[in-house]
C-alpha cells in the first residue's frame, strides 16, 4: 500500500454539518495556530524559556479528535502539545502562563511546553518520551472500565511512536480486552529528520492494527471534518463495548522538529505543497462553499483568536515568576 | 496469636485493603488464575473477579504504564512484576512518568501505584538474583519500601496501597515463607528467624519512612534490610555471648529514609555498619554511609563500614553467589572493623 496519501488541497467537505460545531472547530484550530505563532516571536524577542514544538499545520487532527469527545473523555498529548490543550479548552491565559513559567500556569510552572497540560480537563498529561503515553492512555480506558464511567480514553502521538516497544504493548491490551481507547498516530511524516519510510518497514502505519485485530482508519488529517467523523465512529465502537480503534491521520509539520530547526531535510517543493494545503484554510474555503459564513464572519473569528492570545501574553505578564524553590512542594504527594 | 509468613502477610494486606476500597486493583503476569508465580495474590481472582485481578499479557512497560492511567483517573493500582528485575523493561514508565508526574503537573497529579515483587540471589543466575532497590532509591519521586517480617509486610504493603505516589515494594523470596515456593530454601537459613511470625488479623497501618530497632545494643550499630536484616540479627546474637552489644536497624524504607532513628542510634553506640544486598558502587550502602557521615560525624569513633554484593552480576553457581552476596561472616568482619578503632 502507498505510504502516502495524495496531498489535497480542495476545500473541507462542510454541507450538512453542524454549523455551531464549524464555529467552534474554526475557532479552536486559529487559537491553535496563532498560540504557536506568537510562541515563535516571544521566542525570539522575550525571556521565554525552554524550547518548545510546533504543530503548525497539524491542527485538524488535534482539533478533530477532541470535538468528538465529551468534556470528561481523557487524553493523553506529546511534547507537541499545545494544539490538544487548546482543543481541550484548557484556557489559553494558563498555557501562556505556563509557557513563561508563571505560578498561574496550568501546572504552576512546574511543566513547561513539552509537559504542557491541564488534569481539569480530562488531560492525564503530556509526555515527552515518544510513546510514553499509550500505554498510559490505555490505563485510562481499563480504569473507565473497572470504574464503569462510560468515559474514552485518546492517546496522540506522533508517526515515530508505533516503533516504540509501548505501542505494541499497550495496543494489544487494549484489543485483547476491548477497552474503551482509541490511538491517533498524528503522522506529520517526519520523527525529526527521518521519513516515515525510513523507519516503518510497512509504512502504511493503520494497517498495524490488523497485528491486533483491531479496528483502523487512515484519514486525511489536514481534513478536519474526515478526522472528526473518523473520530465519531471510534468514539461510538467504544462507548457500545466494541474496544479500541486505530487511526492514521496523514498531515504534515510545517515547522521544523524544535525551537528554530531548520528542517534542511525537507524538500523545498514539499514543505511548499504542504503549506497550500492548510487545514485552517481548507476549512474556510469550505465553510464559505457551504454557505456557513460569510467571509466577514471568518475575519471576525480570526481577529477574536488573535485577541485572545494576545489577551494570554498580557495576562502571563501580570503573573507571578514561579520561586526558586517552589518545585520542593511538589516532589512527593501528601497523602 | 496465629502466625503468617511474609508471603501471607502480604497477601493479606492485600485482601483486606481491596475489600475495604473498591479502587483498588491488581495487574501484572499469571495474578490471577495461577495465584502469583509466588502465591502472593493467591485465589484473589476467585474474590475479585477479573475486572479487579488483571492477569497480563508478558509486557512490564505496558502494563505498568496501564498502572500509572489507572492512578491517573480514581483507581489505586499495585503492579506485580513476577521477578523485580523485569521492572528494567518498565524502566521508562517508573522513572519517567510514574516518578516525574506530579512534579511535572504542579502537584495537580497524583499516582497511588505500587509497583511490587521478589527480589534477591536464590540460586537463579544473573537476570532473576540482583537486588534493584538502589536504582529507585535514587529516583526522586518514588518511595522504596522492604519489609523485612511478616509483621511489618502487612502493615507497609496497606500503607503503600493508601499512599498517592508510586511505590517500589520490594520482597525477598528467601523471606516469604515456606508457604511459598520460594521460600522453602529459607528453612535452611539458620539466619532468618521471622518465616512466621504473629501478625494480627485486624487491618493496621506501619507509616512508611519510619524504621524499626529490631534489637537494641549498646556497642555498635548495624543498618540492614531484608534478608541481610536477618543476618545481621544472627550476627548480633553470636556476638551478644562474645560480649559484644550490637544494635540492629531495619529501616523499612529506603525512600522515605528515617534519618532520625539511624542519628540517634550512631549517637549512642558511635559506630555503625551498613549492609545490603545490592551492589556496593553507587549502591543502597554508599547512600546510607554518606548519610551517616553527614549527620554523625561528631559522634563516629570509627570509619563507618560497609557490606554490599560484590560489583558484579550475580553468578548462577552457588559457591559464586555465595561469594557475591554478603554472608554473616562477612558482616562480622566489618563490626570487628567498626570495633577496632
Amino acid at each position: 500500500m502507498s505510504a502516502t496519501l495524495e496531498i489535497r488541497r480542495d476545500p473541507v467537505d462542510c454541507a450538512g454539518a453542524d454549523r455551531e460545531l464549524l464555529l467552534r472547530i474554526f475557532r479552536k484550530m486559529l487559537e491553535a495556530r496563532e498560540f504557536e505563532e506568537q510562541l515563535y516571536y516571544l521566542f525570539l524577542t522575550t525571556a521565554m524559556p525552554g524550547t518548545m514544538h510546533q504543530a503548525v499545520g497539524q491542527e485538524a487532527v488535534a482539533v478533530g479528535v477532541v470535538s468528538a469527545l465529551k468534556a470528561d473523555d481523557t487524553i493523553t498529548s506529546t511534547h507537541r502539545g499545545h494544539a490538544h490543550c487548546v482543543a481541550k479548552d484548557v484556557p489559553l491565559n494558563d498555557m501562556m502562563a505556563e509557557m513563561f513559567a508563571k505560578r498561574e500556569g496550568s501546572c504552576r510552572g512546574m511543566g513547561g511546553s513539552m509537559h504542557l497540560t491541564d488534569f481539569s480537563k480530562g488531560m492525564l498529561g503530556a509526555f515527552a518520551i515518544v510513546g510514553s503515553g499509550i500505554p498510559i492512555a490505555t490505563g485510562a480506558a481499563l480504569s473507565a472500565r473497572v470504574r464503569g464511567s462510560g468515559q474514552v480514553a485518546v492517546s496522540f502521538f506522533g508517526d515515530g511512536a508505533v516503533n516504540e516497544g509501548v505501542f505494541h504493548e499497550a495496543l494489544n491490551m487494549a484489543a485483547l480486552w476491548k477497552l474503551p481507547a482509541i490511538y491517533i498516530i498524528e503522522n506529520n511524516q517526519y520523527a525529526l529528520s527521518m521519513t516515515v519510510a525510513e523507519s516503518s518497514a510497512l509504512p502504511d502505519l493503520a494497517a498495524r492494527a490488523c497485528a491486533y485485530d483491531m479496528p483502523s482508519a487512515r484519514v486525511d488529517g489536514n481534513d478536519v471534518l474526515a478526522v472528526y467523523e473518523a473520530t465519531r465512529e471510534a468514539v461510538e465502537r467504544a462507548r457500545a463495548g466494541g474496544g479500541p480503534t486505530l487511526i492514521e491521520a496523514l498531515t504534515y509539520r510545517i515547522r521544523g522538529h524544535a525551537r528554530f530547526e531548520a528542517a534542511g531535510y525537507r524538500p523545498e517543493a514539499e514543505v511548499q505543497a504542504w503549506k497550500e494545503a492548510d487545514p485552517i484554510e481548507r476549512l474556510a474555503a469550505g465553510m464559505i462553499a457551504a454557505g456557513a459564513v460569510t467571509e466577514a464572519q471568518l475575519s471576525q473569528i480570526r481577529a477574536e483568536a488573535e485577541a485572545d492570545v494576545e489577551a494570554a501574553i498580557d495576562y502571563a505578564g501580570r503573573c507571578t515568576d514561579v520561586g526558586a524553590e517552589d518545585y520542593l512542594a511538589y516532589i512527593t504527594a501528601e497523602t | 496469636m496465629r502466625q503468617l509468613g511474609l508471603a501471607a502477610a502480604i497477601r493479606e494486606g492485600i485482601v483486606q485493603e481491596m475489600r475495604a476500597d473498591d479502587s483498588v486493583i491488581l495487574l501484572g503476569e499469571d495474578v490471577g488464575k495461577f495465584g502469583g508465580a509466588f502465591h502472593v495474590t493467591h485465589d484473589l481472582l476467585d474474590e475479585f473477579g477479573a475486572e479487579r485481578v488483571w492477569d497480563t499479557p508478558i509486557s512490564e512497560a505496558g502494563f505498568t504504564g496501564l498502572g500509572i492511567g489507572a492512578a491517573l483517573t480514581g483507581l489505586r493500582a499495585i503492579v506485580e512484576y513476577q521477578y523485580l528485575d523485569f521492572i528494567f523493561c518498565a524502566m521508562d514508565q517508573v522513572v519517567n512518568q510514574a516518578a516525574k508526574i506530579h512534579l511535572m503537573s504542579g502537584g495537580r497529579a497524583k499516582v497511588p501505584l505500587v509497583l511490587r515483587g521478589p527480589q534477591g540471589a536464590t540460586g537463579r543466575g544473573a537476570q532473576h538474583s540482583q537486588s534493584i532497590e538502589g536504582y529507585f532509591m535514587h529516583t526522586p519521586g518514588m518511595k522504596v519500601v522492604l519489609p523485612s517480617t511478616p509483621y511489618d509486610a502487612k502493615g507497609l504493603i496497606i500503607s503503600a496501597i493508601r499512599d498517592d505516589n508510586p511505590v517500589l515494594f520490594v520482597e525477598h523470596k528467601l523471606l516469604y515463607g515456606a508457604a511459598s515456593p520460594g521460600g522453602g530454601k529459607a528453612l535452611s537459613d539458620s539466619a532468618i528467624q521471622a518465616i512466621g511470625m504473629d501478625v494480627p488479623e485486624a487491618p493496621y497501618a506501619i507509616p512508611l519512612g519510619e524504621a524499626d530497632i529490631k534489637r537494641e545494643g549498646e556497642d555498635v550499630t548495624i543498618i540492614a534490610t531484608l534478608l541481610m536484616l536477618h543476618r545481621a540479627l544472627a550476627l548480633a546474637e553470636q556476638m551478644q555471648a562474645e560480649g559484644v552489644s550490637v544494635e540492629v536497624i531495619d529501616p523499612r524504607s529506603l525512600a522515605p529514609l528515617d534519618v532520625e532513628t539511624i542519628a540517634a542510634s550512631v549517637a549512642k553506640t558511635n559506630r555503625a555498619v551498613v549492609v545490603s544486598e545490592d551492589t556496593a558502587r553507587a549502591g543502597v550502602s554508599a547512600e546510607l554511609v554518606a548519610t551517616i557521615n553527614d549527620h554523625c560525624f561528631y559522634d563516629l569513633e570509627a570509619p563507618v563500614q560497609r557490606v554490599a554484593a560484590v560489583d558484579a552480576p550475580i553468578p548462577f553457581g552457588p559457591a559464586s553467589e555465595r561469594h557475591a552476596i554478603p554472608q554473616v561472616e562477612d558482616i562480622r568482619a566489618a563490626v570487628l572493623r567498626a570495633l577496632s578503632d
